[in-house]
């Protein structure tokens, strides 16, 4: 295997690291100077070699380290992981669509070999070995969605397409950015977004939801979302929002870069072939302050991009409360030099 | 939109007006598999222009080894079928769409009622087969006039919940009968000519069916009509459309860069914005709202058309 992966972890002694390489190629959301909503959708994948948009499914090398933090999470509670009982159609579904990809993309890592449908999936990083029998549910330890999942970066919701909306009837979430999937399945698409401030008013869930439903097969899409987190912890959930919502109050000047972490969310969107369900992974990647300073053009950019964003944002974003100290750690690296445009590094 | 570049493998009539077509990779590569109720489209070179038809797919959804399709042969049509029926050939080779689909089956249903009628069937061919699959219970009722034109028959599995209902042999579909009397949570699917369409939507609420529950299979071919003209407002361009032609087609044959999907006025990819409309436009979609029609501030140019003097198209 040619990828080293992290001994780390998500919570207590938050041992997670990003070595440079990971910075380098770390998706900085921010494609200029200043922050608005959008829909910033593109086709994916696609992406420099070694971005995290090269492949359908990016493996980097918090992969292990990061199935380790979900079955912990998991195990504390199983409802982090639901289907409804039309959704399995949808959960095989995706099951192919990662074993597929992953296995080409990644051929040191990861295998599947099919005959009809009995298949054999290896997953070395993992140390998995299994043959099974494709769309019988009795041959996996869980259903499709969960087993598949378990061995995925990332969070994942299974949206069901009825009545000229999309439902979110089932979903893997144990690395979220604060919302609950226990809350939300069942719900569509504008309730699970009701919290969002502001956007239904401009329409943007009008629009998002007009072209996800157009969505086809053959055709995906990924965009950028991003959010701020102390502490590098996936499970920024509601369910535990006791664990970490203090947190935010441990942030002093001195502890800020290593402490603040930017939360950036690849979301991608797929149309599922036998159910005409769309998968929607979210997957999570972090990087403290000190990380992104080392990129210069990124450490100009966010301290502009905070320190002039719309005040109900940074609240919904998680992260009014330590703004100022922030902003004021991020100005000692913004010498007032134009940035340019595009979200990678300057070489 | 993705494309495939498939051979004919089989031709086959059914009945003197309808042909059923398989398609396979040429090198033998899997394609990929769908789910039941979905279309493909199918293009077909026609002098200086591409004429593209949307067909239900009839083969198994799960099988990967090829797709079939059954078409009805529209001597009044612009021209599609006809093209069909006439010029391609096993071995030829032709471009089709990746499989979209616009009419799913609601897998939360208990029960699932699929009524088609004359080459309505089409659909349900390959619905019925994921229903086998997941053993799901369904019906099937199929209605044609007479046995001749019912070619359905020959794509139809004899079973006991597959009910053929031919007319001239007095055996006329009773659709108060088969709507009564279903287990809550079942769900009702109908694909036809507009009246029967009609006429399950009506029985179904007389009998308080949710309207959640009922499902038909809304886009058709688009009607010809008389020629009209349009104007491209980015480019003050004129674009002639034929009597044969729908606004879609001619626009794609002058270059005019515009989306589209189903090519049947359900899916609402082609939706365009009217920038000046002085005349009547002929809104025949399934997509824009009874006040957007009313407004004539937008257009399905896959099915529409227009009378009048002026047209302009944000485009």
């Amino acid at each position: 295997m040619t990828m080293q992966f992290n001994d780390e972890t998500f919570r207590g002694d938050y041992t997670y690291r990003n070595s440079p390489e990971a910075i380098r190629r770390f998706p900085f959301p921010f494609d200029r100077d200043s922050y608005a909503y959008s829909v910033n959708i593109e086709q994916h994948p696609g992406g420099p070699k070694g971005s995290p948009f090269e492949h359908m499914f990016d493996v980097d090398e918090h992969y292990v380290a990061e199935m380790r933090d979900r079955e912990i999470t998991l195990a504390e509670d199983p409802l982090r992981c639901q289907s409804l009982p039309h959704m399995e159609l949808a959960g095989w579904d995706l099951l192919e669509l990662i074993m597929v990809s992953k296995a080409r993309d990644y051929p040191d890592l990861f295998s599947l070999t099919r005959a009809g449908n009995d298949w054999h999936w290896i997953n070395r990083p993992m140390g998995i070995d299994k043959r099974f029998i494709f769309l019988d549910a009795a041959t996996l330890p869980y259903g499709p969605m969960e087993y598949i999942t378990r061995q995925t970066q990332g969070d994942f919701a299974l949206l069901h397409e009825r009545d000229g909306n999309l439902w979110m009837d089932a979903g893997m979430v144990t690395s979220q950015a604060d919302w609950s999937l226990d809350f939300d399945v069942g719900m569509n698409f504008f309730e699970w977004h009701a919290p969002v401030p502001k956007a239904r008013q401009m329409g943007v869930f009008d629009k998002a939801l007009k072209f996800l439903l157009a969505v086809g097969q053959g055709q995906h899409y990924r965009r950028l979302n991003w959010t701020m987190t102390v502490n590098p912890r996936l499970d920024t959930s509601p369910e535990n929002y006791h664990k970490w919502g203090p947190e935010k109050r441990t942030i002093t000047p001195e502890n800020v870069g290593h402490k603040q972490f930017l939360r950036v969310e690849l979301q991608t969107f797929f149309r599922l072939p036998r159910s005409h369900a769309l998968a929607f992974p979210i997957r999570c990647y972090l990087a403290s302050l000190d990380d992104l300073v080392t990129q210069p053009k990124w450490a100009r950019r966010l301290h502009r991009v905070l320190r002039d964003i719309d005040p109900d944002l940074a609240d919904y974003k998680g992260f009014a409360v330590n703004r100022d100290v922030i902003v004021n750690h991020l100005s000692q690296f913004d010498d007032g030099a134009p940035t340019s445009p595009g979200i990678f590094p300057e070489d | 939109m993705s494309k495939l570049a498939l051979k004919v493998t089989a031709v086959e009539e059914l009945t003197p007006l309808v042909k059923r077509f398989r398609f396979e990779d040429p090198t033998g590569a899997p394609l990929p598999v769908f789910s039941g109720g979905a279309h493909i489209t199918v293009e077909m070179p026609d002098g200086d222009t591409i004429r593209r038809n949307s067909y239900s797919l009839i083969s198994d959804p799960y099988d990967p080894s090829g797709y079939e399709i059954a078409v009805r042969r529209e001597d009044t049509g612009r021209g599609g079928s006809r093209h069909m029926h006439t010029a391609v050939a096993e071995g030829d080779t032709i471009t089709v769409s990746v499989p979209a689909n616009l009419f799913q089956l609601d897998l939360r249903a208990r029960k699932h009622v699929l009524i088609g009628g004359g080459i309505g069937i089409t659909p349900f061919l390959s619905q019925l087969r994921q229903l086998d699959r997941a053993q799901q219970p369904y019906e099937l009722h199929y209605a044609a006039r007479s046995r001749a034109e019912a070619a359905g028959i020959a794509l139809l599995p004899q079973a006991a919940h597959i009910h053929v209902h031919i007319s001239e042999e007095g055996n006329r579909m009773d659709l108060g009968a088969i709507l009564d009397g279903h287990p809550l949570g079942t769900h009702v699917y109908t694909c036809g000519p507009e009246g029967l369409i009609a006429a399950v939507a009506d029985q179904a609420a007389r009998l308080g069916w949710p309207t959640s529950a009922v499902h038909s299979e809304a886009f058709t071919a688009p009607p010809p009509g008389e020629p009209f003209e349009v104007t491209i407002a980015s480019t003050g361009q004129t674009v002639a459309v034929k009597a044969d032609q729908s606004l879609l087609e001619a626009l794609e044959q002058a270059g005019v860069e515009i989306d589209y999907s189903c090519r049947g006025g359900a899916c609402g990819r082609c939706e365009t914005a009217v920038t000046a409309c002085d005349g009547q436009i002929e809104h025949n979609d399934h997509w824009l709202s009874a006040d957007e029609r009313a407004a004539q501030t937008k257009i399905m140019p896959c099915m529409s058309r227009f009378t009048g003097t002026r047209l302009e198209l944000d485009l």
